[in-house]
């Protein structure tokens, strides 16, 4: 066999395969064949494979949250067929498992999907097939946006919001403030910024230094040096978490000693302030909107205990420590009071309206105060931002919650 | 020619029958082909679409390194760039997709000839480093500043998809199917005469022995800088058809990973082989799909372990193992007709 003859023999084992693996794949499906099938079908992409895999637990958490859920009824009397798929933080990958998990296994929603990019791509393809893109696993501040995508759902505080809540902290706490900003040069380092200027409102003037990092840079200590020489009091650190512990210590080692905010996402004690240095780290304040397992003063907190009991039982091989599955927790329990609300109508139609009419949930992992709220014109479930400061161990709870206007 | 049949049909009956039976077997593939996309759901579909959008892309690859012996690494960026000029041709300056994807072709072309240009000094791995710094640097390119208004930055581009023209009655994902088919069967077609030819000879020489080949007056240089530019021809045109696909494009969509996935392709499913490239996107499109239904804790040491076991049991891949047998066969039968008397 030589030349195109064995092409066509290629082509023709490939579309005899076709089939063949369309029915390998839908047996596994047919457990649960569509007349007689009551469980509500709910799908997901999460990136268990690849360079964001350490948030893969998040998927898995999640799954075994709704098994706990079916193993006591399930809701109404559905079991929640819960199908995660790894899309390996893949765009393309994610786009063709979204497909699957619509045309193949007929979900009647997509929940939790991680990854800006990941979104971005199923983003119009579900809008399209009006399946509800729930509570997506990002910080973006595009997700909630009914008027453009009314399929698609954001669930955490935005890193606008959060830049604001800064802001609005400074411009009422700081009289005499002089600000320095280091931030990343891309999406997520500019939505702080907004947010933050925004919070300041016309105080923003009192910005007087700003530098920027690429992901690429190996340091940021030129950096540092540029936002003390600006004689700031005030730095707000908008770094991602290697960045943020040598930001941390080199503003230390050098003298400056303005007071320093530092954005979410490098909260971690044990990844970020430990190797910055934990005597170094106090006086940090960032916000947080749930309950943070490795702190003490929530020990004997009840939800806390639930679910650390939770993890103990239905997901030993996860860390009950960390952050990660406390926030798959908190997501599940949310995907869970939409199916409640939704009763015997378990449509798309129906799951993306009670999601848009959630009225003061509150899972017990949030901060006291804290409450979940969407109508059909806010598309963001967590609005409410608590600020809190570093003490050398944890972070301490201060002042008043800030919500957005 | 009247001549040659005559001589073939005087000196051995199986030859014409031969013919006849490749000539039913591509009339039966034609078919499948055809009438694939009417059978399966459009998820389905969809998944061939890809499928024939990576063979495109490891046939260009494998004309590369399968029959020029070049090792590129830097495929996936290629394929990437192909991707990234389709979406900003289609979606920021508002062209038809064919020209789009003729954009998409030209740039990969001369983008692979300049690449061809130093390239010739680099042999082997070196090549193969050099390749890797264009994979390994193309995300963060795409991220930059001053081009964030054509590339969009981290949140890429979104595309819509081609509808079929004429007020056809197909769904979008089978008229997409179509129009890569097409596509496809050309670039085979093409890569199929070019090796056929005095070009296929000139470029599989240089491969086995540069010296001879220069020696018999085959311009070394020319080759390998225009086999580079096709090879990156063929990865821009697959570039630009995922993009219509996946009808999204971004940074994180074209990583390092990509690159070698597209090499596992070629070496899996068959090295200097133009099939090879058909069998090679069939496993590197289904194979970690498999590998998750069969674990979802380590999809990839499941990818790793059936790796291992082809490289293993087909040295020549998929390709040679199919030919293998194609030529049992032809003996079996051979034997049964000697031994009729």
């Amino acid at each position: 066999m030589r030349g195109l003859p064995s092409v066509w023999l290629a082509f023709a084992v490939f579309a005899l395969t076709e089939p063949a693996c369309k029915h390998g794949s839908t047996t596994e499906g047919n457990a649960s064949p569509a007349a007689e099938d009551t469980d509500i079908h709910i799908g997901q992409t999460m990136p268990y494979s690849g360079p964001a895999s350490a948030y893969g637990t998040i998927g898995r958490v999640e799954a075994a949250y709704f098994k706990k859920i079916n193993e006591g009824g399930g809701i109404g009397g559905h079991k929640i067929n819960f199908v995660t798929l790894d899309d390996a933080y893949s765009p393309p990958k994610a786009v063709e498992q979204v497909r699957r998990l619509v045309e193949q296994d007929h979900v009647v929603a997509v929940f939790q999907p991680l990854g800006t990019a990941s979104n971005a791509a199923i983003q119009d393809y579900l809008n399209t097939k009006k399946i509800p893109q729930l509570f997506t696993a990002t910080g973006a501040s595009r997700w909630g946006d009914p008027a453009h995508h009314l399929w698609t759902m954001a669930f955490n505080p935005s890193y606008e919001l959060e830049g604001t809540t800064y802001g609005r902290h400074i411009a009422a706490n700081q009289p005499d403030a002089k600000i320095a900003v280091l931030y990343q040069n891309d999406d997520y380092g500019k939505d702080y910024l907004k947010g933050l200027k925004e919070g300041l409102g016309d105080k923003a003037k009192t910005i007087v230094a700003e530098a920027t990092y690429e992901v690429s840079d190996p340091t940021i200590d030129s950096q540092i040096a540029t936002l003390k020489g600006s004689k700031a009091n005030t730095f707000v650190n908008i770094t991602t978490p290697k960045f943020a512990a040598q930001a941390i210590r080199k503003a230390y080692d050098i003298g400056w000693k303005p007071v320093e905010y530092l954005n979410n996402v490098s909260a971690s004690v044990a990844t970020v302030l430990t190797p910055a240095g934990l005597d170094k780290s106090v006086g940090l304040i960032t916000v947080a909107y749930f309950k943070d397992p490795t702190d003490a003063q929530w020990d004997n907190d009840p939800a806390m205990q639930e679910f650390k009991a939770f993890m103990k039982q239905y997901y030993p091989e996860g860390s009950a420590t960390d952050g990660n599955n406390a926030y798959g927790y908190i997501a599940a329990q949310t995907m869970v009071q939409v199916l409640k609300q939704c009763g015997a109508q378990l449509t798309s139609e129906n799951i993306l309206k009670q999601a848009a009419s959630l009225a003061d949930f509150s899972p017990g992992l949030l901060l006291p105060g804290i409450k979940i709220n969407t109508s059909s014109t806010d598309y963001y479930p967590i609005e409410q931002l608590q600020l809190v400061r570093f003490n050398g161990k944890t972070w301490e709870v201060f002042g008043q919650l800030y919500s957005a206007k | 020619m009247t001549n040659r049949g005559d001589v073939h049909l005087a000196s051995t009956q199986t030859r014409p029958s031969r013919r006849h039976l490749r000539g039913v077997a591509s009339i039966v593939a034609v078919v499948a082909l055809v009438s694939l996309p009417f059978v399966l759901s459009d998820y389905r579909v969809f998944q061939a679409t890809l499928v024939i959008v990576s063979s495109i892309a490891l046939l260009g690859l494998n004309l590369l390194t399968g029959y020029g012996g070049q090792i590129s690494l830097g495929h996936g960026a290629l394929f990437g760039i192909g991707a990234y000029v389709a979406a900003i041709l289609i979606q920021k300056w508002g062209l038809p997709y064919g020209l789009a994807i003729a954009g998409a072709a030209g740039v990969c072309f001369v983008t692979g000839f300049l690449f061809g240009l130093p390239a010739l000094r680099l042999e082997g791995m070196y090549l193969a480093l050099a390749t890797f710094a264009l994979a390994a640097a193309l995300p963060q390119l795409l991220k930059y500043k001053a081009i964030e208004r054509f590339t969009g930055g981290v949140q890429g581009i979104t595309l819509t998809k081609p509808q079929a023209p004429f007020g056809l009655v197909v769904s979008a994902d089978r008229w997409l199917y179509f129009m890569c088919l097409a596509i496809a069967i050309v670039l085979f077609a093409g890569v199929r005469n070019l090796m056929r030819g005095h070009t296929g000879r000139a470029i599989i020489a240089i491969r086995d022995s540069p010296v001879a080949a220069s020696s018999t007056g085959v311009n070394i240089a020319m080759y390998k800088t225009m086999t580079f530019a096709i090879s990156a021809m063929y990865a821009g045109i697959a570039g630009a058809l995922s993009a219509l696909t996946v009808q999204f494009v971004s940074p994180d969509s074209f990583t390092l990973f990509l690159s070698l996935s597209l090499l596992v392709g070629i070496v899996v499913g068959g090295l200097a082989s133009i099939s090879g490239a058909v069998f090679g996107a069939i496993f590197v499109q289904f194979v970690p799909n498999v590998a998750e239904e069969i674990s979802k804790a380590a999809p990839w040491a499941i990818y790793g372990l059936v790796l291992i076991a082809v490289v293993h049991m087909m040295p020549r891949g998929i390709a040679g193992l199919v030919s293998r047998l194609c030529f049992r066969l032809r003996a079996l039968s051979f034997f049964d007709r000697i031994t009729q008397p």
